[in-house]
């Protein structure tokens, strides 16, 4: 079915929510959705916590649903999914949460056979792109990595340190990363880190330059149907971007074509990048879902949401030419007011 | 001096690389030295343009276009 032939609207399931100043990408998502499909959709939130602001944008999402932690497990999960599909009778999910994503990938067969499509990445092809293992992926592929140590203890700290020397950039396991200049403030990330992400941590070879993000949307043949290169123009002090602008060149296109077909992955990713002085192209992390930035590539004509939905319900797609460069976003805060009861609505029933 | 290929500008002087995201704002004469070159003028047609329609001397000039250059040359806005 494609949607096209869809009669009744077609239900969409998004998560991530969280549209706040470390934003997740499920509000662009909905946003390229519901300008990017054919016909009527209907969306259907789920968060996590009940201060999400899209759960609230009732203008943006139909209906919310609570969901379980990812730690919680599959069944609880799966559960769950079953009842909201009971309700909502569900034809598309689409997760944007990096810790969600196993929890969906192990589900996707069965949420195929219940009716609800996704178009994820095999969970090879999540674990390739991990932070721990993304040198060694890159010297396989021939893509540029900056070279790491996983660092499980100080004692491993010690020796990353004298094998990469200083500025050391010290990543936590999921999230975050701080550049360190002497030993005590290695010392002081890692324990930092390791105390919020958990074992191990990664210390990564320090690169020059200026920081590229790549929007990819791989067809899981192999081939990037799209790709949307933007540079930050602002940047929070949580290092999200909050000014951006498309980018055109040849070089990023090439290296996102590249590791869309030595990884065939399925979906959409985020490759940060690392132009260093000298013109050579570091892949620095791999994000396994959409950038929270994403809608800045459907306005710039290349609706990558959108595009997935279609390939979720059958479709083949040839890949997009090159995006136009100069296309510009701005992100605001707004200052959204409701009643408490919605809030009351959600955190005590569990929907809204 | 040849400018970057795909390098956006407007009249009033702005400056786009779209590989690079990086944007400049050049002041009323070298935008005037910019349009010229994107439309292909030799450095010495545009020094001969400038000399006729500012009241400059040719030594001062030819510092400044100098300095100008290596500005754009810095900036990894020129081929090669």
């Amino acid at each position: 079915m494609t949607t096209e032939e869809a009669r009744e609207p077609l239900t969409i399931a998004v998560t991530g929510l969280n549209a706040i100043d470390s934003p997740g990408p499920g509000m662009a998502v909905i946003r390229s959705l519901r300008e990017g499909l054919p016909g009527r959709i209907r969306i259907i939130g789920l968060s996590y916590e009940s201060l999400e602001p899209g759960a609230y944008l009732h203008d943006w999402v139909d209906h919310t649903y609570q969901i379980p932690y990812p730690s919680a497990g599959t069944r609880v999960l799966l559960e769950r999914l079953a009842h909201i599909h009971d309700r909502e009778r569900l034809g598309l999910l689409i997760p944007n949460f990096d810790a969600e994503l196993p929890n969906f990938i192990r589900l996707a067969p069965t949420l195929t056979a219940m009716g609800i499509a996704t178009f994820l990445p095999t969970q090879e092809q999540f674990d390739v792109r991990a932070k721990e293992r993304l040198r060694a992926f890159g010297e396989a592929q021939g893509l540029e990595v900056p070279d790491q140590r996983v660092v499980q203890q100080v004692d491993g700290l010690v020796a990353a340190a004298e094998a990469l020397g200083y500025p050391l950039v010290v990543k936590g396991r999921f999230y975050e990363a701080q550049v360190a200049h002497t030993w005590e403030q290695a010392l002081k990330a890692f324990h930092q880190l390791s105390a919020r992400w958990g074992l191990p941590v990664i210390a990564q070879r320090f690169i020059r330059g200026t920081e590229v993000n790549v929007a990819v949307l791989g067809d899981g043949e192999g081939n990037a149907v799209s790709i949307v290169p933007m540079r930050k123009l602002y940047i929070t002090d949580k290092g999200k971007a909050w000014a951006g602008v498309t980018l055109e060149d040849d070089a990023l296109r090439a290296l996102a074509a590249r590791f869309a077909a030595s990884t065939r992955w399925r979906g959409g990713c985020e490759l940060e990048i690392m132009r260093s002085d000298d013109g050579r192209l570091h892949i620095m992390e791999v994000n396994p879902r959409f950038p929270a930035w994403i809608y800045l590539g459907a306005a710039a004509g290349q609706n990558q949401p959108a595009l997935l939905a279609r390939m979720a319900l059958g479709e083949s797609l040839t890949p997009l030419p090159a995006c136009p460069a100069g296309r510009m976003f701005i992100r605001y805060a707004w200052d959204h007011v409701t009643d408490i009861s919605e809030f009351q609505r959600l955190s005590g029933f569990g929907e809204l | 001096m040849q400018l970057r290929r795909n390098l956006a500008t407007s009249e009033d002087g702005f400056l786009f690389n779209p590989s690079t995201g990086d944007s400049f704002a050049a002041n009323p004469v070298a935008a005037d030295i910019l349009r010229m070159l994107k439309e292909g003028r030799t450095v010495d047609g545009i020094r001969e343009a400038l000399l006729a329609a500012y009241d400059v001397e040719a030594n001062r000039l030819d510092r400044d276009m100098a300095d100008f250059e290596r500005q754009l040359r810095e900036a990894g806005l020129l081929q090669g």
